[in-house]
């Protein structure tokens, strides 16, 4: 014991430094994970104290969750159909076009990024996608698919629920060139140039050659960061859709985790056990998720 | 001729001419969707209300006016609070916000990138970790928090969540680890404690890393409307994100007015960006997650 405070006071000043970020990250991320999973145990209503559910059926919310909610098994079906399309197709399109404008000369490389990243830069402008993709003969995109003979009558973007996930989709791939993009930029120009030199010369022949034996192999750290940033990303869409498509969306179809808990937990529900059950189970998913490509992204490493 | 001797540029390979265009032709797409919604926004800030409620609807501005900014405080009379009052709201929130977040985040990266003392593991892998989920996952948890401490309706409630994002810490962290012990040392023995040491020599030192938190830190809370959305009740606190949906449900006629504000909602992170880009990609050099 006293060893321990004899070490702690000589790394009194490290630990000085890192207490204001520390205790608050603690306070407002690490403590709010175990009240979720603790309260995901009871009945909490806000008005009375949490009823902690008894042992045989400490699980009933999850129970309910998989076994009774027709609509959290949609928003469940929703999240992963959207995670598993604009994850993996953002990740390439960053590492793509990160790859293509490394080839411009430095002025127009910067142009290009700025281009690229501005519409992550300024999130609150997709709003105007909801105009874009207005529904009746008024939107743009319909005046425009008319006017071009694509089509005869308006489709019905944010109401036809053939339609509705894929709109979502779309503005969210608009907005996710963003940190893992300019990662993967740095990434590219940190990559030593002599390599492909010597690549050139061991015979490869084409860049698409030279992007898999070369430049990704330098740039693999940048590659994990990128995935996990583009996999967080793609678990936690709700605004997005509610601000375009809104909240309940035609037969759900457009639903999210997200909304689903904010719809339990807000008023008139105030279903805060049941709000916090939602939460884990879309925690464990990203985190699970987001580890699961990490070894797999580390395996590949070891065997190449 | 290629020079062969001295020469900078060393033989490569290279892409086909059909590559050429390829690459070219797709960017050039790219380009366009990306661009298309921001350009729509600004030509519709400046369109007359003829304009604005044309059937079928124009792309370009025709006849660029002025009016959409002065209507502004009439969009916005509804709510009783001047206009300029979210304005300003946002911009304090983001200033303060950011200044926090820089200062916290680079004093906490510090020891974790060049001193060693038990527990430095730990801390740095809970900092991967949150990396790993987003922290809307935890509004509900995250909200009795913030009220238990009595900070609802307060600007705390917004901006200490946002100063103790764990991105900006990692990044900074990386970028530390590239400074030189040596200089950290004749630091010391020049009789310089770890505080003045920090300040003195490493804050000038990791200047593109802090940059780098001022554009993300900045450009999060300048775009938050999640976080007031949830925490703020009283109109008169909050801020320009909320105002664009205030704004918006004015339908057709409010349109001029909502696209000037996603416009002014538009510049200031995209300022900051020109500015910093060279500083950021510098950064991000360093960004990769090592196993």
């Amino acid at each position: 014991m006293l060893k321990m405070l004899e070490k702690l006071k000589r790394h009194r000043t490290s630990y000085m430094m890192l207490a204001p970020f520390i205790i608050l990250f603690f306070i407002l991320t690490v403590i709010p994970v175990f009240i979720a999973v603790f309260y995901s145990l009871t009945s909490y209503n806000v008005m009375q104290a949490p009823r902690l559910f008894g042992i045989q059926n400490l699980f009933d919310n999850y129970l309910r969750l998989f076994l009774e909610d027709e609509v959290f098994l949609i928003s469940l079906r929703n999240t992963f159909v959207f995670a598993f399309i604009t994850g993996p197709i953002s990740y390439v399109a960053c590492l793509l076009i990160a790859w293509f404008i490394n080839d411009l000369g430095p002025k127009l490389r910067a142009w290009a990024t700025l281009l690229f990243y501005a519409p992550s830069l300024s999130a609150n402008v997709y709003f105007i996608w909801q105009y874009i993709f207005s529904s009746d003969a008024n939107g743009l995109l319909n005046t425009f698919l008319m006017n071009f003979g694509f089509i005869t009558e308006p489709i019905l973007w944010r109401h036809d629920t053939q339609y509705t996930l894929m709109v979502v989709i779309i503005v969210q791939l608009w907005l996710s060139l963003g940190t893992a993009f300019l990662a993967f930029i740095a990434g590219l120009q940190g990559v030593d140039k002599s390599l492909y030199e010597a690549g050139s010369i061991d015979g490869i022949k084409n860049r698409w050659q030279e992007l898999y034996h070369i430049t990704l192999p330098s740039m693999k750290e940048q590659l994990l960061f990128g995935a996990v940033i583009q996999i967080t990303n793609a678990f936690a869409v709700g605004t997005i859709s509610q601000e375009l498509i809104g909240k309940p969306s035609p037969l759900y179809s457009a639903h999210t985790l997200i909304m689903h808990m904010e719809d339990y937990a807000l008023a008139p529900r105030f279903e805060l056990g049941y709000a916090c059950a939602i939460a884990v189970v879309l925690f464990s998913v990203t985190f699970g998720i987001n580890q699961l490509v990490r070894a797999i992204l580390q395996r590949g490493n070891k065997n190449a | 001729m290629r020079k062969f001797f001295g020469g900078k540029v060393g033989k490569r390979a290279t892409r086909s001419r059909l590559g050429d265009f390829f690459v070219v032709f797709f960017l050039g797409l790219l380009a366009l969707f990306m661009a298309a919604p921001m350009i729509y926004t600004i030509n519709l800030a400046f369109k007359p209300m003829g304009e604005l409620l044309r059937f079928p609807p124009t792309f370009f501005v025709q006849n660029p006016t002025l009016r959409n900014f002065a209507d502004l405080s009439n969009a916005v009379s509804s709510s009783a609070v001047p206009f300029s009052r979210y304005l300003f709201n946002s911009f304090f929130i983001s200033v303060f916000g950011t200044a926090g977040h820089v200062l916290l985040a680079s004093l906490a990266a510090y020891p974790l990138a060049k001193h060693k003392f038990p527990g430095q593991k730990f801390i740095f892998t809970m900092i991967i970790f949150a990396l790993m989920f987003s922290p809307i996952i935890l509004n509900v948890p995250r909200y009795l928090q913030i009220a238990g401490f009595g900070w609802l309706d307060s600007y705390l409630a917004v901006m200490l969540p946002a100063m103790v994002t764990t991105l900006g810490l990692y990044l900074m962290k990386q970028f530390m680890e590239q400074i030189n012990d040596a200089t950290l040392e004749a630091a010391r023995i020049d009789g310089a404690n770890e505080w003045a040491t920090w300040w003195f020599i490493v804050m000038p030192s990791v200047k593109p890393a802090y940059l780098t938190l001022i554009l993300f830190a900045f450009q999060a809370i300048w775009n938050d409307s999640n976080a007031v959305m949830l925490y703020i009740t009283t109109e008169s606190k909050k801020t320009l994100p909320l105002a664009l949906t205030y704004v918006m449900q004015g339908g057709l006629p409010r349109l001029g007015a909502t696209a000037v504000i996603g416009l002014l909602l538009m510049i200031p992170p995209i300022a900051i960006f020109i500015v910093t880009q060279s500083n950021v990609i510098e950064t991000m050099k360093s960004s990769g997650l090592k196993d």
